[in-house]
């Protein structure tokens, strides 16, 4: 895992690392990632990944309205808002 | 009062020789005495609590209040509780106060458990020894200069300081269980879908599951009821019948099958953890039960796979912090990227960002199938070790972490060495399994845990064993010295 590497990361995962930092960051995650690499040497030829522990599938239910409208209570734990929107910078000039 | 069983409270609750206001306050004084020096709480709501007190005693006055009716208890800080700040033990949630109640918070309340405050974790429940909370690190009851284990390490150190009679808690990869064992408690993590998702904040979707943490495996089974419901808000929560499982605790263990994985007595476990575990294996068998030689083959993958899977799937539940809808957000944003990459980077500590890279990294184009779903791959074997284990035994016994409670910053620097106190209870995690840990002992003066796994929906048989247990042993009776 080199410099470029983490900063390519760093954008997919919308963080920011210092420059003073890569080489660290570089490192830990480098450890990380050779010991998952023991799966490797796994043979797995013919098994079905495991998603969920049961193998549940999704519930369905009734398309009924069943929650209470709470947007005034989420709104105003929002760092900032107007009119019932959310406030970020401006996109589109 | 504090070192009473829950039973033995709520008898006196009911027949009212005690009211709940004079315990909340029990417990609220000794909080306010002793916590300073353990970090186990990152907010008390003394408040709330006494009028939670009150409300109880109205109920109890009148004689048909519900079994729990009264009990103080605390809440791990990751379950939303209405009105009252949920941190989550990141700077992210410091500001973040829920409109709602998580479904097992709402189901203490409507029982009229009166809720002492919240306490401390490790940063969205990411670490095995409460050093990554943004409150600072819990320090274990027994030993102030040795971590209590994690994520739940504020619920362990709470319930071993008898600061409150149980908690809640939370286990993904053992953060229930290695806690509970570091801090000389008992803690049970419930079948995954078993008990309700809903309103507790998501580390690892597949693998959450709420739990909790008391002195014994009894005071457990009068706790576990009311966390158990079935929930239509959580898609994956499991409508199965739910038995009472204090009326199962004292059966006999005459024929019980135990399964002993010759894989969890390997290298690295410490002599004396090993020691204690045998103890308890030989009590077990002279209770009546069998001891049975097991191999789960794929153990040794369980924590490479659980580093793949665990990080992905944060990493896609932590996306939704962004800095627009609530939670922490950076000052004077130049743009909508740059509002997002810097309230996350301000917000997030140093653990929870490595593991968000690393599973951006395992599900990125290129190396899903690599990473991804290899290591989904590795679940299902090893999840087959345990399915074929089950066919020949009842519960699998063995320890719960490789060795004692550790001192802070000894594996700080390395997040290899870290993970791999995990090693016993991972598997459990990935297989959906219920997993107990109880204490059998000590080591180095330490509490050795004892984990006990059962198979599917087996809480009430797994509960069952380990109340004979303490009943022939008094290891669960062990508090640390200077809690008085």
């Amino acid at each position: 895992m080199d410099a470029d590497q983490i900063e390519k990361l760093a954008k997919l995962a919308r963080l920011n690392i210092a420059p003073d930092q890569v080489a660290e960051v570089a490192d830990r995650i480098s450890n990380v990632l050779r010991m998952v690499d023991q799966l490797q040497a796994l043979d797995t030829t013919g098994v079905a990944p495991m998603s969920h522990p049961l193998d549940a599938v999704s519930r369905l239910r009734a398309d009924v309205v069943t929650e209470p409208n709470v947007r005034e209570a989420f709104m105003a734990i929002a760092p900032a808002c107007e009119d019932g929107l959310y406030l970020v910078p401006k996109v589109i000039d | 009062m504090h070192n009473q069983s829950i039973a033995s409270l709520l008898a006196q609750l009911h027949s009212r020789a005690i009211s709940s206001r004079e315990l909340t306050t029990h417990y609220l004084e000794r909080i306010k005495r002793l916590d300073p020096q353990y970090n186990s709480f990152v907010t008390l709501t003394e408040d709330q609590a006494l009028k939670q007190a009150d409300a109880a005693d109205s109920l109890l006055a009148q004689g048909n209040a519900h079994a729990l009716c009264g009990l103080p208890i605390a809440h791990k800080d990751i379950f939303c509780t209405e009105g009252v700040r949920t941190s989550c033990g990141s700077k992210m949630l410091d500001n973040f106060i829920p409109p709602y109640n998580a479904t097992i918070v709402e189901n203490y309340l409507n029982a009229g458990v009166v809720m002492l405050g919240k306490t401390n974790m490790d940063e969205f429940a990411m670490g095995s020894s409460n050093e990554t909370s943004y409150y600072g690190p819990v320090k274990n009851p027994w030993n102030v200069g040795c971590v209590p284990g994690g994520s739940s390490g504020g619920s362990a150190a709470a319930v071993a300081a008898r600061l409150a009679p149980a908690a809640t808690a939370s286990d993904t990869g053992g953060s229930i269980r290695q806690p509970a064992s570091l801090c000389g408690i008992s803690g049970i993590k419930p079948t995954y879908g078993r008990i309700s998702r809903w309103g507790m904040i998501a580390f690892a979707s597949s693998l959450d599951q709420a739990g909790l943490m008391a002195t014994s495996a009894e005071d457990l089974s009068l706790l576990l009821n009311t966390l158990t419901s079935f929930d239509a808000k959580d898609a994956t929560c499991i409508d199965e019948p739910i038995p009472n499982y204090a009326s199962t605790l004292s059966q006999p263990l005459k024929g019980l099958k135990i399964g002993v994985p010759v894989e969890y007595f390997g290298a690295g476990l410490h002599p004396q953890t090993e020691a204690a575990v045998k103890a308890a294996l030989a009590q077990f068998e002279s209770m009546g039960a069998t001891l049975v030689e097991i191999t789960l083959p794929h153990s040794a993958l369980s924590v490479p796979a659980y580093y793949v899977i665990a990080p992905a799937e944060c990493s896609a539940n932590l996306s939704r912090f962004d800095g627009v809808r609530y939670g922490h957000r950076c000052k004077d944003p130049q743009d909508l990227e740059d509002l997002y990459r810097r309230s996350r980077t301000e917000g997030f500590g140093d653990e929870v960002k490595r593991r968000i890279l690393v599973g951006s990294y395992a599900l990125s184009a290129g190396y899903y199938d690599a990473y991804f779903t290899k290591a989904q791959q590795a679940r299902r074997l090893i999840q087959e070790d345990f399915v074929a284990a089950f066919k020949q035994v009842d519960l699998i016994l063995g320890p719960t972490c490789p060795g004692p409670a550790f001192a802070f910053g000894s594996k700080t620097k390395d997040p290899v060495a870290m993970y791999l106190e995990d090693i016993y209870t991972i598997a459990t995690n990935l297989a959906g399994l219920p997993g107990m840990s109880i204490p059998c002992g000590l080591a180095d003066g330490l509490p050795v845990g004892l984990q006990i796994i059962g198979n599917y929906f087996a809480e009430g048989l797994m509960l069952n064993a380990a109340r004979q247990y303490q009943q022939a042993t008094s290891f669960h009776t062990l508090a640390p010295a200077n809690i008085a």
